[in-house]
């Protein structure tokens, strides 16, 4: 027993060593897999403070930008509802259960913006008080931009479409083939599209959008281009590169989409 | 708390703060971030507490990645190099540092310049093997390491010898 104690007491630092390296291991680890680095992360008071401070006064260089983009936008809204006032008699749609769909979009600003690591994600400025919850969609007004993937009070974070943990499913406008979206963590602007099987007739520049088969995100909401694309080693599938309609390096203000109907249909899919 | 606990504590909080806020989002060409953050490590005190050393590295470490959102990499980092940093002082300063009278603030350009390459390429190798996690990208890592480690040393020695204090 004493020659323990003895042994303990000698290699004390090494020891303390050893079990520091094991925590920041496992915290490693952790952050690897998806859904499960919630331990170490943004989205407490205090970083997430800092992070709120440190956008308020970088928050107003932008700003122009940001008005010329919602003009855009609310141009390109006001066209569309303009469109649908003449071709269905404005009458009959003026009740509103008649327009319900189970999606509500909330605004909320991006406070941190990673793009350059493997594994990037994004912290917003809504949290549970805000009713932001896990596994909500994030989008922008040109296209999508990640998953919620953890919460807290006043912040949380989302997985960017920059993670190498992050699979969305997408698809082609034009038909219905669908396959998942990853990125190989080379260029934030490229990100890949796996497993479309080679029957879909695809071609450069044609449109990538989502596909509305998880509660995540509703079908049709823009994701990017093809830009190129070839067959996979054992020519059963195409490898496609897409270049997304968003800048992922300069976000500014994201809609969190919420799915009232998402519980109902999970517990459907058990 | 006499006058260095006080330095030390204050180098600690502002390295964190200038590393979330200002470092972490440079993203010169692309990709590279300095990590000046180890300067707190490389400045610690030779004859400082090792089991409190290795703590404090930690929980510097353990900072960065809470704002970066990157698991425990750069906790992991800290604490080898901080294990390691005798071995490294040695190497680099030999017996100066044996009889403890180096002060890094006055030893020779090409000694002070290796004690920082050897801690900023460990750091960095170890940093970003588990960023990335994945031996078949082991080229990715050798380039990030490399192009990082450059940045890095330069903004170190830089602020090395801008903010040297006088009294010494």
């Amino acid at each position: 027993m004493r020659q323990i104690i003895n042994f303990l007491i000698k290699n004390k630092h090494f020891l303390l060593f050893l079990m520091l390296l094991l925590i920041s291991l496992i915290f490693t680890i952790q952050s690897h897999s998806y859904h499960k680095s919630k331990f170490i992360s943004s989205t407490n008071f205090l970083t997430g403070g800092i992070y709120n401070w440190r956008h308020s006064v970088s928050h107003y260089f932008g700003l122009k930008k940001e008005n010329e983009r919602l003009l855009i936008e609310n141009e390109h809204l006001r066209n569309q509802l303009s469109s649908l006032t003449i071709d269905s008699f404005a009458v009959k749609h003026t009740d509103s259960t008649s327009f319900k769909t189970p999606f509500v979009f909330t605004k909320s600003l991006v406070i941190k913006n990673d793009y350059s690591k493997i594994d990037n994600y994004i912290l917003i400025d809504k949290g549970e008080n805000h009713s932001v919850f896990a596994d909500m969609g994030v989008i922008t007004d040109k296209g999508i931009i990640g998953i919620i993937e953890n919460t807290s009070k006043n912040y949380s974070r989302v997985i960017s479409i920059l993670n190498s943990n992050s699979r969305i499913n997408a698809g082609l406008k034009k038909s219905n083939q669908y396959g998942s979206l990853t990125w190989n963590g080379k260029d934030p602007n490229i990100v890949q599209l796996e497993t479309i099987p080679r029957q879909a007739i695809i071609r450069e520049g044609d449109t990538i959008i989502t596909h509305g088969r998880s509660t995540i995100f509703p079908k049709g909401i823009g994701i990017g281009t093809i830009l190129s694309y070839k067959l996979n080693q054992n020519k059963s599938y195409y490898e496609i590169d897409v270049k997304l309609f968003n800048d992922m390096t300069n976000i500014g203000f994201v809609y969190t989409i919420e799915n009232k109907n998402a519980i109902e249909i999970k517990s459907l899919e058990k | 708390m006499n006058k260095d606990t006080i330095l030390h504590i204050t180098r600690f909080i502002v390295l964190v703060l200038v590393q979330a806020l200002v470092l972490n989002h440079v993203n010169f060409l692309g990709f590279l971030n300095p990590y000046i953050y180890i300067i707190f490590i490389l400045l610690a005190p030779i004859n400082i507490n090792r089991s409190l050393f290795l703590a404090l590295s930690f929980l510097l470490g353990l900072f960065i990645d809470m704002f970066s959102d990157s698991g425990g990499i750069h906790a992991a980092a800290c604490i080898i190099i901080a294990f390691f940093r005798p071995i490294a002082l040695r190497s680099a300063f030999g017996l100066s540092y044996e009889f403890q009278t180096v002060k890094l603030s006055n030893v020779r350009f090409g000694e002070r310049l290796a004690y920082v390459l050897l801690m900023v390429l460990t750091h960095h190798i170890i940093l970003f093997s588990l960023e990335i996690f994945n031996f078949s990208h082991i080229l990715l890592i050798a380039k990030k390491t490399f192009f990082t480690s450059i940045f890095t040393i330069v903004i170190t020695m830089l602020v090395l010898v801008l903010f040297r204090r006088s009294d010494s």
